[in-house]
């Protein structure tokens, strides 16, 4: 199909226009292995005892941003919740629901990013299935991964084992991905602006495997940011998180748009990212570890598990103490 | 009520923008609101607009002030930060 | 960041910090306790941005003031807003603006049952969006103070150059000063000093606040955002107490200058011109406004579409103008956590980011939020 042709309502319609979509686009770059044929489903050969499923929706506006696009975001955010989980990930569903009047071209960038994204990522696109919706339905495509893993021995995770005292470590720099998208939403037309971060964690959840038990919990900060994630993992608990705002890892871009919109970074998505809870015995070995790989190369250590019960609070660089909350409706810039 | 941020300006537009930079961040702004604005002068940003041109010298200054009051020493200072 | 960083010493902080205790203690020693206004909603955000209450002494309070333009604005003009969109209109706002409770909805709601609503981080924005859809017409929720008037006011130039006729301003722009006035005639509002806002100052000057000083025999210090600027000006003003002084001192001079920026104010009086405005929990203030002018009329929405703002209705338990002069601390309120938090807001004071009441709801300690202390 020539670039400048935009995807139909008959397209989604499960006749010849349907066919020759999922010929033209998806076989070509999904069709080696299972989805070879092109059965109603996959069958694969179960990879150990235990095994570790997600899944997961991606709508993000724009479809395409400074960094990546939905079509890799909605590999790595499933691939990554497999990995956080202690999985090792092996296997992606991949269904795609398009708004009619989505251009071929920009489909196939997003497909492209899809499949790239699972080679890099070593899992394979084993099923899927494509709907075309009227225009005005959808925004332009919303994408829809599920995904399966081998649950890693190795790790026993869980919010229960984390204990006072614990240590609070973050791979890398925090809220590039939800920065990036926002400043592209509003079109703010940045040269050398924020990048998101869009990419996946499994190294990093590898390269701590042997620390076993010393790991007690991962989490990667998506949607809501650090701060969602800090507060899900201690609300209702005995324990709480003491961060400080000195130690928090930014990329220089993503802070200065992130000020001068006035958004606080602990409330902006990473996509690339672990927060992981482990004993302080272990904290330097595995930032050592994560500092050896590209991806890792600013991780930090947060701060620490506290008895604060249910509480997070962010020790600020002038030395007083405040809540970090979770963050309250959208990510919207502000001018007060 | 006026979130604005000090930025560089690293170029001057011939429709009389500016582009102004934050943390390796380029960013189009309005100058129709400043005076003498050249390239390598710092801005107040707000709301995509240039509202007063930074002076470096008073910014200088201040943070002078800042690294003397940093540098007093005080034998016995309580110690007054909120117990963790 | 440059110009950023250095204002965010933690080592300078822990100075200042140490200094404005030897003060309180000084203060404390006469008998003496201190109520600081900081106006500017961007200093109350500071304030618990960075926990600067916490490091405070006890006699030593921060009271925040109305000077947060979403806290001011009366509901009628959001109910106003959203019958615009109703009518297809494409609504053009700040963020700030989206949670806003009007009389019976707000902006959020308005959005998702159907109606254009876009925020815009410049409001150069909106002339694009009129020039992209000239077949609607577009309305920038023209609201803030003088900081923000210069910018969104230059809209009426820019569509007029650019020859765009289906844009126009719903303009609540208010005045700091006049507030000022008003706060300080209130028998029942307790300041000694003002901390001035950063920005305003910028556009007004640091000699707008010369009659204050002087006329009611309080210090104003101009401060910046940044921790250390907010610290500093603590500071300036125990030491003034302190001194009995009464001044206006610039500590934020390497932004502000004593005249402001005469290119911004000339813009404002060519395109606007003094009126009287409504401020939520305050009443009408005369001549605390700014509305367009006559020959600018047809960029007015309320003119343009017949559609005057009237004052709107307020939750019955609101104490949101109490708040906002002072008067009454968040945690003093009825429905403060209880009925009205940052997900279910009664009024704009929980709703804006900067608002006193998110502030303390999002920043503070719940052990830190009795009545009494700070």
């Amino acid at each position: 199909m020539s670039s400048d042709k935009v995807v139909q309502l008959a397209h989604g319609g499960g006749g010849r226009l349907t066919r020759e979509l999922i010929e033209q686009e998806i076989v070509p770059r999904f069709g080696d292995g299972p989805l070879r044929g092109l059965p109603d489903g996959a069958t694969l050969q179960a990879p150990g005892d235990r095994l570790v499923f997600t899944t997961d929706s991606f709508v993000v506006q724009p479809l395409e941003f400074p960094g990546g696009n939905i079509g890799d975001l909605a590999v790595h955010g499933t691939v990554n919740d497999l990995s956080v989980c202690g999985g090792e990930p092996k296997w992606l569903s991949l269904a795609l629901i398009i708004e009619e009047g989505l251009p071929f071209s920009v489909l196939g960038r997003i497909l492209d990013s899809v499949r790239a994204a699972a080679d890099a990522c070593g899992v394979a696109v084993v099923t899927g299935d494509t709907k075309v919706v009227a225009r005005g339905q959808g925004d332009g495509i919303y994408v829809n991964t599920a995904g399966i893993g081998r649950a890693l021995p190795e790790f026993s995770l869980g919010p229960e084992r984390i204990r006072e005292g614990d240590c609070v470590l973050v791979s890398g720099t925090l809220a590039d991905h939800g920065i990036a998208v926002l400043s592209a939403r509003q079109n703010m037309g940045f040269v050398n602006g924020p990048q998101s971060d869009t990419g996946t964690v499994q190294r990093l959840v590898m390269a701590v495997r042997e620390l076993g038990a010393a790991v007690r919990f991962m989490r990667d900060p998506t949607r809501g940011g650090a701060g969602a994630v800090l507060n899900e993992i201690v609300e209702g608990r005995e324990l709480g998180v003491l961060i400080k705002e000195r130690d928090l890892p930014l990329a220089p871009a993503t802070q200065a748009v992130a000020e001068m919109l006035g958004i606080d970074p602990l409330h902006a998505a990473s996509e690339g990212r672990v927060i992981l809870f482990c004993d302080r015995e272990a904290a330097a070995d595995i930032l050592r570890r994560w500092r050896a790989l590209p991806e890792g190369a600013g991780a930090a250590c947060l701060g620490t598990v506290t008895r604060d019960k249910g509480r997070v609070i962010l020790e600020t660089v002038a030395g007083g103490r405040r809540l970090v909350d979770v963050p309250r409706g959208e990510l919207l810039p502000r001018i007060c | 009520m006026c979130l604005a941020v000090p930025m560089k300006i690293v170029e001057l537009r011939a429709d009389g923008k500016g582009v102004a930079e934050l943390g390796g961040s380029r960013h189009v702004v309005d100058l129709s609101l400043v005076d003498d604005v050249r390239l390598g002068v710092y801005v107040i940003v707000h709301a995509g607009f240039a509202i007063e041109t930074l002076d470096q010298e008073e910014a200088d200054a201040t943070l002078a002030l800042f690294d003397e009051i940093a540098h007093e020493v005080q034998p016995d200072s309580p110690n007054l930060n909120p117990e963790p | 960041m440059n110009y950023i960083d250095g204002f965010r010493d933690p080592a300078v902080a822990a100075q200042f910090v140490r200094l404005i205790a030897e003060q309180g203690r000084a203060l404390a020693g006469q008998g003496r306790r201190v109520h600081i206004m900081e106006v500017c909603g961007s200093h109350t955000m500071a304030i618990g941005r960075y926990g600067i209450r916490q490091l405070l002494p006890g006699n030593v309070e921060l009271i925040s003031g109305p000077g947060c333009p979403v806290c001011v604005t009366d509901p009628g003009y959001i109910d106003t807003a959203i019958a615009l969109a109703g009518r297809g209109a494409i609504l053009a706002t700040f963020g700030d603006m989206i949670r806003v409770p009007g009389s019976d909805s707000d902006l959020s709601t308005c959005r998702s049952e159907g109606g254009d609503v876009r925020v815009c981080y410049s409001p150069s924005a909106a002339v694009e969006i009129a020039q992209n859809h000239p077949d609607r017409e577009v309305v920038f929720l023209a609201i803030g103070f003088e900081t923000t008037i210069a910018p969104v006011v230059s809209l009426v130039g820019e569509a007029l150059q650019a020859g765009v006729r289906n844009l126009s301003l719903l303009t609540a722009f208010k005045l700091v000063p006049p507030a000022l006035y008003a706060l300080l005639a209130d028998k029942e509002v307790q300041i000694d000093a003002f901390l001035c806002p950063a920005h305003v100052s910028a556009i007004i000057g640091s000699g707008a606040y010369e009659p204050f000083a002087a006329g009611y025999h309080v210090p104003c210090v101009v401060a910046g955002f940044e921790p250390l600027d907010i610290l500093y000006g603590v500071n300036g003003i125990l030491g003034q107490m302190l001194k009995g002084e009464a001044r206006v001192e610039n500590q934020y001079a390497r932004v502000v200058r004593p005249e402001g920026n005469l290119k911004a104010q000339a813009r404002i009086a060519h395109y606007l011109e003094p009126v009287d405005a409504v401020w939520r929990g305050m009443g009408v203030i005369p001549s605390s406004g700014l509305g367009l002018r006559a020959e600018f009329a047809a960029y007015d929405a309320e003119k343009k579409f017949g559609m005057p703002v009237r004052p709107g209705r307020q939750h019955a338990g609101c104490r949101c103008g109490d708040v906002i002069k002072g008067k009454l601390r968040p945690t003093a309120c009825g429905l403060f956590d209880k009925v009205c938090t940052p997900d279910h807001p009664v009024g704009p004071c929980m709703v804006s980011a900067e608002g006193t009441c998110a502030a303390y709801f999002k920043y503070t300690l719940p052990d830190e939020r009795q009545g009494g202390r700070k």
